[in-house]
């Protein structure tokens, strides 16, 4: 092999290695933007670290009856979802238990977070229950829950 | 072959390519879905029979209009969540239809969801009769 052979295989080689992180951050962006498209579709996307990743492989194995409603996706999606959330699922609040029903309003540091909040204030018509995050944290969508930005509304 | 008649197989080779790639991402319509659901059924859909299923509850709790409302030019709400429907009525939403694969994906789950089983294509083209001449 003629020395400028080996240089050009050598840039190739360093090429190659240095797509593979790339391609996975691709991968892992797309996958994000999948999650964010086909779940806010009906409620907002929960950060992914509000529930550890087992209950998220739990839901995304039960998406035909998701809380009382059929959200199924195909295969190769629901693969790409399932894959994402179990790679950022959990830690939140240092809390990494599934909660009961996989419900991120049933998690510990949730339930301490509102323990405030009046029943009668989940049953407002403008509240519409505790999943409905966007009613007082307005800025949920954009994953943000400071309590700087809650307006319960009346 | 010639080198000249050769590269003349590969220019065409690309077009056809290109054309094949360009089909695939010709936007769908109401319209073209609801004629691949009529060539399938033998028979054309029937919008007043569509309107019928679409307020009917099938001995369920819900009907189609439960969460999207009677008139498919107007928003809806989901019954459970809350969230807002955009309308079902093309000449409303020019969104709506323009991706069988989304199209397939919601028949499923809200006929599981109202009827508990999968509309028949008889049903989705009855219903998507009535819908795309709203």
């Amino acid at each position: 092999m003629k020395p400028n052979h080996i240089v050009i295989g050598a840039w190739f080689v360093l090429g190659a290695l240095a797509g593979i992180p790339w391609a996975a951050n691709a991968a892992t962006a797309a996958a994000q933007t999948r999650y964010v498209q086909e779940c806010s579709a009906c409620h907002i996307a929960y950060p992914p670290k509000m529930l550890p990743a087992e209950s998220w492989k739990h839901l995304l194995g039960g998406l035909n009856q998701h809380f009382g409603n059929d959200a199924s996706l195909d295969a190769a999606t629901t693969r790409e979802i399932s894959d994402w959330l179990m790679a950022h699922g959990g830690g939140f609040r240092n809390d990494r238990e599934r909660p009961p029903e996989d419900r991120i309003t049933r998690s510990a540091w949730f339930v301490r977070q509102h323990g405030e909040i009046r029943p009668t204030v989940w049953r407002r018509a403008a509240v519409h229950g505790p999943s409905n995050c966007a009613a007082c944290h307005r800025e949920a969508s954009d994953g943000h829950f400071s309590e700087d930005d809650v307006h319960i509304p009346k | 072959m010639s080198s000249m008649s050769k590269r003349i197989t590969f220019h065409l080779a690309l077009v056809l390519c290109g054309a094949l790639i360009g089909m695939q991402a010709r936007a769908d319509s109401g319209a073209e879905q609801l004629s691949r659901y009529e060539s399938q059924i033998g028979r054309s859909g029937q919008p007043e029979q569509g309107r019928l299923f679409f307020i009917s509850k099938h001995g369920g709790e819900w009907s189609c209009a439960s969460c999207h409302t009677e008139n498919p030019k107007a928003e809806g709400k989901h019954a459970r969540t809350d969230h807002v429907l955009d309308p079902m009525a093309p000449s409303m939403n020019p969104k709506r239809f323009t991706n069988a694969a989304k199209t397939e994906k919601w028949f499923k789950r809200s006929c599981n969801d109202v009827l508990s089983r999968e509309c028949t294509p008889e049903e989705k083209a009855d219903v998507l009769a009535w819908l795309i001449t709203q």
